[in-house]
């Protein structure tokens, strides 16, 4: 075992236990700090995989941006910080099949795909090209389509956002 | 990965984290020294010659305080969230470069710890890391005052993250790297403050915010919020904001300095390589100085006028200098 | 190997140390007499009344949201920043049509009074 293989071990399994933790822990701004630490895991294993890029925008939105929404959210709810709300509701069994049924799909899917068993290559030494990166956004035959569909959705977001939160603005 | 290369990485890591602590301690005395004359009063001149030894009193004095957490406070958070502060004002400035190579016992150490090829964008994560702190510290203190001062002071922060952001793409497209070694490297005609003033002008006004200096102190705004998010905290947990402000003041100063003012370059740098962090010194001592000089004259602004100050003003013109540089280098290119 | 990235490790390392050393330090050598008052919040002299926390304004979350957007935004921005002297014209102009999707979101946030705080 490499010290890559250690690391990778230790990582995944801090990752999974704070997975764990976000949906068993009573506090919901508990539930938010676990969940900081799983992309906080998420960003290490892009590290790993040596995609410093991606590494770092793994900080940057999700922990940077979208994690702060969540904070925000937890902090909307009436009582942030009490925990003697119920934990499960009455659907909590459905829940838990169709999770299942999910991740069972996603092995399976992933078992019988034959690129899971190639073996990546890999990646070239000073880290990828970030001008290749840039490139390949906007190239025709790279990336420019989803790219500029990823504006669209982001438009799409912002005004759905907008309708919930000026709807509870009336009450 | 050898011992030596272990070794010279702790070695400049407790370099860096040394300068930022004592430069903490020392700003805070410059600062009070230059409010003073400007205010015509003389500062503190008790301790030590000149007052030299007035931080080291006020570290002795607030380690012996008693620290105080309130009844209904979350006491893991609460004790978590100044630390989570204090993390990414010391490690903000890893990748800024203090100069360039220099010969010592024998062998060339590089002038900077890191020069990573995404310098900027680990720039831009740390700072977005930096908003954990404060507003974790004002939801667990369980105080009015403390919550309100940090949600303010997160979605301040938040704001002007992203003029800060926009202010960074320009030298960018001019130099086409992100890494800070190569930014103040292309600054060796020209410094970018003549190519990018509005950009300049944004990061400027931007950093200010993100620190949550005068006149955008508006999370800590005394009349109103008391202290803002610190107001339940003493002793060493308040010191530790107060060390993360005043880190974070120095670190802007030093990224903006690399980005805009040529950073360690200045006359005789060929010939003197260790005349890099001296320059990079005077510059930043400058650029502290300006902050300082704000805080004296300009009152505090208003939270909307704040917002939308960083929303409608700072937001579009940045995006528009991006755009007009990118547009620009396009004709001189062709 | 990420060879220039253990230093950022280190340095993070030596930081979250010296953190928790500090209030660890303070923890230790400072006095501890806890009383029913002081653990009171404080609330500039008068008697606390209701929960400390309380609802933050819908506003805030509307920030946030928006602010995920444009960091997305400026995070698309930056490879593309870097690798612009070898895109030319075609590059400048797929970027501009990026951006001026966002901005329509940006401008509708505008008018439908998302910055406006009252």
């Amino acid at each position: 075992m490499t010290i890559m293989q250690i690391i990778f071990l230790i990582t995944a399994s801090v990752t999974l236990f704070a997975a764990l933790m976000v949906v068993s822990t009573r506090k919901m701004m508990h539930a938010a700090m676990w969940l900081i630490l799983v992309l906080f895991g998420v960003t290490i294993t892009f590290a790993l995989l040596e995609t410093r890029f991606f590494a770092i925008v793994q900080l940057v939105i999700y922990i940077g941006a979208i994690a702060i929404l969540i904070i925000f959210a937890v902090m909307l709810t009436r009582r942030s910080m009490n925990a003697d709300v119920p934990q499960v509701n009455r659907n909590w069994w459905l829940v838990m099949v169709s999770s299942l049924a999910l991740f069972v799909g996603l092995v399976t899917v992933m078992s019988v795909w034959e690129g899971f068993f190639v073996t990546a290559r890999t990646a070239p030494p000073g880290g990828e090209n970030l001008v290749q990166l840039g490139t390949a956004l906007v190239d025709p035959n790279g990336f420019v389509l989803p790219f500029e569909v990823a504006s669209l959705v982001l438009l799409a977001a912002m005004v759905g956002a907008i309708y919930v939160a000026a709807e509870r603005k009336e009450k | 990965m050898n011992a030596t290369l272990v070794i010279e990485w702790v070695v400049k890591s407790l370099v860096i984290i040394l300068v930022l602590t004592g430069g903490f301690a020392y700003t805070t005395l410059y600062e009070r020294k230059v409010l003073a004359r400007m205010q015509v009063r003389r500062g503190p001149n008790r301790a030590g010659p000149l007052g030299i030894l007035q931080p080291v009193a006020d570290g002795i004095k607030l380690i012996f305080k008693e620290e105080l957490t309130p009844h209904n406070a979350d006491k893991f958070i609460f004790t978590v969230a100044p630390v989570i502060t204090v993390v990414p004002a010391l490690v903000i400035t890893a990748v800024v470069p203090w100069g360039r190579e220099i010969s010592l016992f024998g062998r060339t150490f590089t002038l900077y710890l890191s020069n990573v090829n995404v310098a900027v964008l680990y720039i831009l994560s740390v700072t977005s890391i930096s908003v954990y702190g404060i507003t974790l510290a004002g939801w667990s203190s369980n105080n009015k005052y403390a919550t309100l001062g940090g949600v303010r002071a997160t979605a301040q922060m938040i704001s002007y993250e992203l003029a800060l952001g926009c202010a960074y793409i320009g030298p960018i497209l001019i130099v086409g790297s992100m890494s800070l070694v190569d930014i103040v490297e292309a600054q060796a005609g020209v410094w970018f403050i003549f190519l990018q003033p509005v950009a300049f002008l944004v990061y400027f006004l931007a950093s200010l915010a993100e620190v949550n200096r005068a006149p955008f102190d508006m999370p800590e705004a005394e009349q109103e919020l008391t202290a803002g998010y610190h107001t339940e905290y003493s002793g060493m947990k308040f010191a530790l904001f107060f060390m993360a402000e005043y880190i974070k003041m120095i670190a802007v100063a030093m990224i903006g300095v690399s980005l805009f003012l040529g950073g360690y370059l200045g006359p005789g740098i060929d010939r003197f390589p260790i005349l890099g962090p001296v320059y990079l010194f005077i510059k930043v001592a400058v650029w502290l100085f300006v902050i300082i000089w704000v805080r004296a004259t300009l009152p505090r602004i208003r939270y909307d006028r704040l917002m939308a100050l960083g929303w409608k003003v700072m937001f579009p013109l940045a995006l528009l200098s991006v755009m007009i540089t990118a547009l620009v280098l396009l004709f001189v290119e062709s | 190997m990420l060879n220039e990235y253990y230093p950022l490790v280190v340095i993070s390392m030596i930081a979250i140390a010296l953190g928790f050393f500090v209030v660890l330090l303070g923890s230790i050598l400072g006095p501890r007499r806890p009383t029913q008052h002081k653990g009171q919040p404080y609330e500039s002299g008068m008697i606390p009344y209701g929960p400390g926390t309380r609802r933050i304004s819908v506003r805030y979350y509307l920030v946030a949201v928006l602010f995920i957007l444009f960091d997305i935004e400026v995070v698309f921005f930056l490879p593309w920043a870097v690798a612009f002297r070898k895109l030319g014209v075609s590059g400048f102009i797929l970027m501009v049509i990026f951006a001026v999707i966002l901005e329509i979101a940006f401008v509708y946030a505008w008018k439908k009074g998302a910055l406006e705080w009252e």
